[in-house]
């Protein structure tokens, strides 16, 4: 800030004068550098409405370093002249007796200040020579503001315990904040926006009162994981080409025995009403460890669980895990996601308590029209992909998979006859992407993180 | 799988819901014009047809859906255009049955063989493509990319039965193969179609064997060599008028199947529509079959068992009707209380009552069902570790740490090599089937994948402060599949000073929230350690209520390097599970 003593100069003078001063004047009166007025202009402004300055710009004429030169020491003809000795040059040689130095009054004449005494054209002659220049010149045009004072009260800038316990608060001036300006971000710790998903779809299925499987089991035989829900063996997603095979632990043991025997019949020869898919069913494929394709083996383990319960008692499943698939992998697919499922077992469910029950679900995501499709699944039937009307794309998108699990699955379990199962499925990174708007899956999930997007993100309500 | 249906109708919208009701899924509307010119360029598609072409998604189970003659015969008879037509196995007009004999040695390398006639069948330029594209499309599927069933189609005027069925030696089979100028022995044929781009995928399935299979006419004339190639003397072509149809196997069910649903679908060109001229199979045993088996059975179920499972409330009359328009002529007995439902040989995929309700629910309609509200009363239930571990999640964020999320796949050196670590101590499972090193094991630590987490991030200001919590795979011998997973808690500290003292504060705070206080016996402390992954001297032992749980300390500056990181870096990794 300039020094007080400048800043209240310039008040008073602002002070005297009617309508208004500008920053040249004030300079050529105070004695002071035209730029030493300008700043304390820009401090007076600082503190409030005490002047108000108006930028305008004016020009004038200077004298260059060589017309500073002529107008001490004369023209160069001037000088020429008087450098010739009294006698040394023969008068044929000097073709002028005595010599008025107009160019020199001319320079001296603009250097006093009275440049609009000369005209334009013998000033632009003057600037040919480039003994003059023309100078643009911006200054203040001042007058009082609002809140004029001729004394100089300096702004605080923040409050202080001090001001608080003195009371000094009362007095004093606050520099007005910048409510512009981005407030600094805090200090903070974030949760991982797939994860905060996930609690939101925790968080629904328990609302709706549904358990918690335990989907602690990433390894998972193919027993578990194909042939307890009725998937033949050569079943496509059992290829090498879909699932990830384990070398090392290569084989499950210990089976249930009795209920092997009972999978392995309804598969190779039927029963339970079934004419079964008549192919020789091997223990050997049952046994291969992999990396679960679905957490429905642990559906399946689950419902063979409460198979074995003395007396049947309805339940309500849900479970949010990772599950592995061995698929080509591309913008919206890896070899590992999280599979969102639920399932509700009890006597005399119906088709229509399925879609029941998914519109509840999907009520809670916000979602209220749906659709089924028919559609296949070798452990569900009927089948039905679920779908909803996306008003953006202004079409039906497929949002879920659901069916009721076949009694070739059921019943070998030792479910009793008149129990229903009904179950649904999706995916928990494709309305996590739609929701945060992200395209490629590698930006949200996995090390390639951008953990902007993480420290960004906000909080989630799927319903809104 | 897809379907090209060349006819238009009167709306694509029309269309589409038709579809979607029937469980197909339309695609794309689109020409040949527009597949060549997206593939090829303009300049290629400008010769091409601008017929309307419908891409169709046809569900897994439904081989009768996959040309275009089953998917006009399944919709029509849907629609009420027309009744389901019946399909009849007959002898010939003339003369014995074509005969297919299998001998002894197909038994090592494909047992099963099953044979048809199409006798007196038209094709044109379309049917004769659909009938090539319906083969191509069953080997893809239900054959298992002809490892299961190989499918011959022969011209039967080119060749005179009694058929053999054989298995020789590769050097002991010779013929001309289709669309090629010369004999080949069937050895080398095999290094003849290893470059082949179509035929080289199915190489593999004799390749290894000592004998071939091949089929042999009564004059010596190769018919084909399942399941690779068929012999160029026998081919069809559009103008040929009886087809020999041959299907070889390891599985019976699925050829007899595929042989039921070629015939059933192209006898429609025949001069007798939708009968089939038998062919018998003889075994090595002598016994003798006939084919096409063309099997229609009944089944009887209650409108009972259909309301009660559809959630619906339809007379047995109505049910009936419903099951007719899915190709499932039904009848209502005479004292009315049930309905006998025919399945048709096209609809192997109708193998329980069940089958039979869901095509009773599609023809009502999914979106027509009431949908209800179960009454079944439960309470909820959180997974111990889950409730654990939501819970600490969020107190870790709110010491200002920040959640990762890095995949439970890996490779050997992520979690071996780059920490310094020897493979064999790290209890991993292993996957036998990885495309790439990415997936060569499961994580035993969280480390690795918090860590890379940093060096794709290093451009964000410092300190970077993360943490998973997750679960790796260990092996274990105590479990069914021999392998158990571990729920982790990991954290890094990444930043130009070391920080021992934040991750150590932060081990404080986990036990301050898991109400385990400071102290040697009933509370955790921490121990010197020698841990190669961490700095020599920074490294402590992780003790909680005697058990060690976890370490925490200083990076090695080597495995800072081998995750291409450049700044100190302190980390703690433990077991929460003793904390349930």
């Amino acid at each position: 800030m300039a020094d007080t003593g400048i800043l209240e100069s310039l008040l008073r003078l602002v002070d005297k004068v009617d309508g208004g001063i500008d920053s040249q004047v004030v300079a050529s009166s105070l004695g002071v550098d035209h730029q030493v007025v300008v700043g304390a202009v820009k401090s007076v402004q600082a503190l409030g409405e005490v002047i108000e300055a108006e930028q305008r710009s004016s020009k004038h004429w200077e004298l260059t370093g060589e017309g500073q030169e002529i107008a001490e020491q004369g023209s160069h003809e001037a000088r020429v002249f008087k450098a010739i000795p009294e006698e040394g040059l023969s008068q044929s040689q000097l073709m002028v007796e005595s010599i008025e130095d107009v160019v020199r009054k001319k320079l001296q004449q603009v250097q006093m200040g009275h440049s609009s005494q000369l005209e334009e054209k013998e000033k632009n002659e003057l600037k040919k020579r480039k003994l003059l220049t023309e100078v643009t010149v911006k200054s203040y045009w001042i007058t009082k503001g609002s809140n004029f004072s001729t004394i100089i009260t300096k702004q605080e800038t923040e409050l202080t315990p001090e001001m608080i316990a003195s009371g000094s608060w009362k007095e004093k001036k606050f520099k007005p904040y910048n409510f512009d300006a981005m407030g600094v971000a805090p200090d903070s710790g974030h949760l991982h926006p797939l994860m905060k998903v996930r609690t939101q779809f925790r968080q629904i299925f328990l609302e709706m009162g549904f358990t918690e499987m335990p989907t602690n089991n990433f390894i998972e035989s193919s027993f578990w994981n194909f042939d307890s829900l009725f998937q033949p063996q050569q079943h496509p997603a059992r290829d090498q080409h879909d699932t990830f095979f384990l070398s090392d632990p290569a084989v499950a043991h210990d089976f249930p025995q009795d209920y092997l025997e009972r999978v392995k019949k309804v598969h190779s020869e039927g029963g339970y009403g079934s004419q079964g898919y008549k192919y020789d069913w091997k223990i050997e494929e049952a046994q291969k460890n992999i990396l679960r394709t679905h957490t429905t083996a642990v559906s399946a383990r689950m419902l063979y669980k409460l198979a074995q319960q003395e007396e049947f008692t309805p339940v309500k499943y849900f479970s949010i895990d990772r599950v592995f698939r061995n698929e080509t992998l591309d913008a919206t697919h890896l070899a590992e996601f999280h599979q969102i499922e639920g399932v509700v077992a009890d006597y005399g469910l119906t088709l229509g308590d399925l879609m029941g029950v998914l519109h509840q679900f999907f009520t809670k995501l916000g979602i209220t029209k749906l659709r089924f499709k028919p559609a296949y699944n070798p452990y569900t039937e009927p089948s039905m992909e679920v779908f909803s009307y996306h008003k953006g794309l202004n079409k039906w998108v497929e949002v879920g998979n659901s069916g009721v699990f076949r009694p070739e699955m059921l019943l070998p379990m030792g479910l009793p006859e008149g129990v229903s199962v009904i179950a649904w499925g999706l995916s928990l990174e494709r309305p996590t992407m739609i929701k945060y708007g992200i395209n490629n899956i590698r930006e949200l999930v996995g090390h390639k993180v951008n953990l902007q997007m993480v420290y960004d993100s906000p909080v989630c309500r799927l319903d809104s | 799988m897809k379907d090209f249906s060349k006819r238009s109708f009167r709306s694509d919208e029309e269309f589409d819901e038709l579809c979607f009701e029937f469980g197909l899924e339309l695609d794309e509307i689109t020409s040949e014009k527009d597949i060549i010119s997206r593939e090829q360029g303009d300049q290629k598609a400008s010769e091409a047809s601008d017929v309307v072409l419908y891409k169709i998604d046809v569900p897994a189970n439904r081989y009768d859906l996959l040309c275009l003659e089953g998917l006009v015969r399944g919709l029509q008879v849907f629609k009420d255009k027309m009744e389901a037509p019946r399909y009849s196995r007959v002898n010939p007009l003339n003369g014995d049955p074509q005969r297919l004999i299998i001998t002894g040695e197909t038994a090592s390398v494909r047992p099963h063989a099953v044979a048809a006639v199409l006798r007196n069948i038209t094709f044109t330029p379309e049917r004769y493509d659909s009938f090539i594209e319906l083969q191509e499309k069953l080997h893809q599927n239900i054959c298992r990319r002809r490892t299961l069933v190989a499918i011959g189609t022969h011209d039967l005027d080119t060749i005179s039965g009694p058929f053999t069925y054989t298995a020789k030696a590769p050097d002991d089979i010779r013929f001309k193969p289709l669309n090629q100028n010369q004999e080949y022995s069937a050895t080398q044929l095999m290094g003849f179609y290893k470059t082949d781009s179509h035929l080289r995928h199915y190489l593999h399935i004799i390749e290894d064997e000592p004998l071939y299979p091949v089929i042999y006419d009564s004059n010596g004339i190769v018919l084909s060599m399942p399941p690779i190639i068929n012999g160029d003397h026998s081919k069809i072509s559009v103008n040929t008028k009886n087809v020999f149809i041959e299907c070889t196997a390891t599985d019976l069910t699925k050829a007899k199947i595929v042989l039921d649903m070629i015939v059933t679908m192209f006898s429609e060109h025949c001069d007798q529509p939708f009968t089939v001229e038998e062919a018998e199979v003889v075994y090595p045993d002598g016994r003798m079959v006939t084919y096409p088996e063309l099997a229609y059975r009944t089944e009887t179920l209650s409108a009972d068992y259909i309301n009660s499972k559809v959630g619906i409330n339809e007379t047995a009359e109505s049910i009936a009707q419903l099951l007719t328009r899915m190709c499932l002529k039904s009848e209502v007995t005479s004292d009315g209380a049930e309905i006998q439902v025919e399945i048709p040989p096209t609809r192997s995929d109708v193998i329980h009552a069940c089958d039979i309700m869901e095509d009773a629910a599609m023809a009502y309609g999914f979106n027509n069902i009431t949908r209800t509200t179960p009454r079944t009363y439960t309470v909820a239930n959180q997974f111990p570790l889950n409730k654990l571990t939501e819970l600490l999640r969020l107190d870790l964020a709110t010491a200002g740490f920040t959640e990762a999320l890095t995949f439970a796949l890996c490779s050997q050196e992520d979690i071996a090599d780059k920490l310094q670590k020897n493979l064999k101590d790290t209890k991993a499972v292993h996957i036998s089937n990885p495309k790439t090193a990415e997936f060569q094991v499961a994580r035993t630590t969280l480390l690795p994948g918090l860590l890379k987490t940093l060096a794709a991030n290093r451009k964000m200001p410092l300190p970077l402060k993360l943490f998973e919590i997750s679960d790796v795979v260990l092996r274990d011998e105590s479990t069914d599949v021999g392998a158990r997973n571990s729920r982790r808690l990991c954290a890094v500290y990444y930043n130009k000073t070391p920080g021992f003292e934040v991750i150590h504060g932060l081990l404080d705070r986990v036990m301050q929230l898991l109400e385990v206080k400071p102290g040697r016996n009933h509370g955790y402390y921490i121990q010197a350690a020698e841990d190669s992954t961490y700095f020599p001297g920074r490294c402590a032992e992780i003790f909680s209520h005697g058990k060690s749980i976890g370490r925490l300390g200083v990076l090695h500056p080597d495995v800072i390097n081998s995750f291409e990181l450049t700044m100190p870096c302190s980390a703690l990794d433990i077991d929460i599970e003793p904390f349930l």
